[in-house]
């Protein structure tokens, strides 16, 4: 492999972490905060690009379509907390599992429903809509680098958030010690309603943006909710730095281990995972 | 997380639970027996929901426009439908077969299209005198190994769908040739047959590439394929996955690398594209502008039925239909006569929308292959690739 490839191949890993980032980060905020398995969370990527296609059709422009997507998931999202999430929060993992996994039939079933079985696609904007030649025979997709940059963005937004702001640090004291967030008198229901409007946010948010690479069908979110729970995993419950680092990390093993190890490729991931789990159990950043 | 009550699973709920589901249950059979009388039963087990649900839907409508063309009555009698949907859930099959051979007591079994529901299908069929049709998996091993007097397949395997496009690339003077597919099963067969076609032309497989399933993140695999700049590549990704696949192939400027594939790789999915896919040449049993009169008046009624194009599947959903009934004309309708209803399949010659075909001793179609190109949305036909094709059934007892 020479030198430029090698760095394309760099930059593939990286672009794939990124999204997986984007949709893990949502999954450990509201694993790690509210103690909530959401089995439901490739729901909301696959909500996220089902309404991408949609908003699309209806309004014309994918820039207005993204930002009424956000906020109609959001939305949902609040709803299903008030509605269904608040009553587990004191229950048994179990009971959880069975609730998101419900959500998520729920979920595809509407999705025929009203959007049908069929394959859709987005249109990439045209003010992206070219590549750029990279080597002679390769070229690379502006909407793809747009797509890494904007996820790099609500990276560094994230930082900020949970660093520099009251919310972010109720929620840093949230995912360490809840109980005594709750006796110094925060309004932990508020708060909850915040973090899991936001992870749905998050998840929606990657399933709109990467609908014109990705394509629109139905079960999209099965997969992603598989990589984001092996994110969460290795990064460490809770810890969006964790998310970070393993989301970039399993870029680096999908994309290497499809070179070096072809046959076996769909195994990096987890030999990664289960790596990490030998060497610290608590997965790579968490604050115990 | 620890101040979390865990309540134990109360028996007495559990009970009653079970109780409530077996009841709700055990109804529905007592309905459908009570409408039965003398009719044919016809089981479709496919998929209703999922990834393969519009597959699954173009069988029964495919096998149900027959039907009507017929006025509802093969060889004087009418036919009742049992429909299951099997999920493409390879651990339910065994449950879902079963209810439509031993419960429903279905004459002719329909399905399916996911190869793993398949194989627990055959495990079944196979101990019982049920005729079982298969008008979409194409794994080799149902009319090869696991070959049965009363296992027919409507569709094609694999290996017949791949071989002949090693002798096209060879012929078009291709030399570097990469394969690149999805790691499994299936995708496996494909390369096994491709291969043997290759092989059996003269020709070589430069190199095998593999993305893990199910994974869409083409962009490693894209990457390494401008480093190796082959003549040709022959790829494979069925539904869904192909539309990314092809804006990812556009998008990395690849295009001027021409794309074979067999006919799964563009099937169903064109309308999803906008272009990026035109020029990509694929091999199936089915095409369109065919241009014969039975394929034109199938699609006009199928358009006039549905307000839907029809595709491969629902024309394998029609052929079983169409197989089925010559079988019943061939013993006069008497269903107990399985002997007579072999044979007569076995003797039939299918006018179908996709040419005429016959069965082999493996009872899988002698059937024509055609190259097909992608034009706009559709996949018009640019010649026979291969006249008559046989599946070679290895491993087959009855052949």
């Amino acid at each position: 492999m020479d030198i430029t490839i090698f760095f394309i191949q760099l930059l593939n890993s990286l672009q794939y972490g990124l999204v997986l980032f984007l949709v893990a980060s949502g999954l450990t905020l509201i694993f790690g905060i509210m103690g909530i398995i959401n089995l439901a969370h490739g729901s909301f990527y696959m909500l996220g690009a089902w309404l991408a296609w949609w908003l699309t059709g209806k309004i014309g422009s994918f820039a207005v379509a993204i930002a009424a997507g956000i906020v109609i998931t959001v939305v949902v999202g609040m709803v299903l907390e008030r509605l269904i999430i608040r009553r587990f929060y004191n229950r048994d993992h179990l009971y959880q599992v069975l609730v998101t996994y419900g959500l998520i039939l729920v979920f595809e079933e509407l999705r025929s429903v009203f959007w049908g079985n069929d394959v859709q696609s987005v249109k990439v904007p045209a003010v992206f809509d070219y590549s750029i030649a990279l080597t002679e025979q390769l070229s690379y997709s502006v909407y793809r680098l747009f797509t890494t940059l904007f996820c790099v963005a609500v990276a560094i937004a994230l930082y900020l958030l949970i660093k520099h702001t009251k919310l972010g640090m109720t929620i840093r004291a949230g995912a360490s010690n809840r109980q005594m967030v709750q006796s110094l008198g925060i309004n932990i229901s508020f708060l909850y309603m915040m973090v899991f409007a936001m992870g749905v946010g998050l998840a929606a948010f990657a399933g709109l943006i990467n609908a014109p690479i990705s394509s629109v069908y139905p079960n999209m979110g099965g997969q992603v909710m598989i990589m984001s729970f092996v994110v969460v995993v290795i990064g460490g419950i809770g810890s969006v730095k964790g998310a970070f680092v393993a989301s970039l990390l399993i870029g680096l093993a999908e994309t290497f281990g499809q070179l070096f190890i072809p046959t076996m490729a769909g195994m990096t991931v987890y030999v990664l995972m289960a790596a990490v789990l030998l060497w610290r159990p608590q997965g790579l950043f968490q604050q115990a | 997380m620890n101040d979390h009550k865990k309540p134990t699973l109360n028996r007495r709920g559990f009970l009653a639970g079970t109780a409530a589901f077996a009841a709700v249950g055990g109804l529905m059979p007592v309905q459908t027996l009570a409408q039965s009388s003398e009719k044919l039963r016809i089981g479709m087990m496919l998929p209703a929901t999922g990834t393969f649900a519009t597959l699954g839907d173009a069988v029964i409508r495919g096998f149900k426009q027959c039907v009507d063309e017929n006025g509802g009555k093969f060889a004087g009698r009418e036919l009742e439908f049992f429909h299951v949907d099997d999920e493409s859930n390879p651990s339910k099959a065994p449950e879902n077969v079963n209810r439509l051979i031993q419960r429903d007591k279905v004459d002719l079994l329909v399905g399916t299209v996911h190869s793993g529901v398949a194989l627990a299908m055959s495990r079944v069929v196979r101990a019982t005198d049920t005729p079982w049709m298969i008008p979409v998996s194409m794994s080799n091993e149902f009319t090869g190994a696991l070959c049965a007097p009363n296992v027919f397949r409507t569709g094609f395997t694999t290996w017949q769908t791949n071989y002949p496009m090693g002798k096209i690339l060879v012929d078009a003077g291709y030399k570097k040739i990469v394969h690149l597919s999805w790691n499994y099963l299936t995708a496996q067969e494909n390369l096994a047959g491709f291969k043997a076609g290759l092989e059996a032309a003269g020709g070589k497989l430069f190199k095998d590439l593999w993305v893990p399933f199910p994974s869409v993140e083409f962009q490693a695999m894209l990457t390494e394929l401008a480093s190796i700049k082959p003549d040709v590549v022959v790829a494979w990704f069925p539904g869904a996955s192909a539309v990314k696949w092809f804006k990812d192939y556009a998008a990395a400027g690849l295009r001027n690398i021409p794309m074979y594939g067999n006919g799964h790789l563009t099937e169903g999915i064109l309308h999803a594209t906008n272009g990026e896919a035109e020029g990509v040449h694929t091999v199936f049993p089915y095409a369109d502008g065919l241009d014969n009169p039975k394929d034109k008046a199938f699609r006009a009624g199928y358009m006039k039925r549905y307000n839907a194009v029809a595709d491969t599947n629902s024309v394998t959903g029609y052929d079983s239909a169409q197989l089925f009934k010559a079988g019943l004309e061939a013993v006069k309708g008497d269903i107990k006569n399985k002997k007579g209803l072999i044979a007569g399949m076995e003797a039939a010659r299918i006018d179908s929308p996709r040419g005429q075909w016959t069965l082999s001793k493996a009872h899988n179609p002698i059937q024509d292959f055609y190259l097909r190109k992608v034009v706009g949305k559709e996949n018009r036909v640019v010649r026979v690739a291969a006249k008559a094709l046989a599946d070679p059934a290895t491993g087959c007892k009855m052949v």
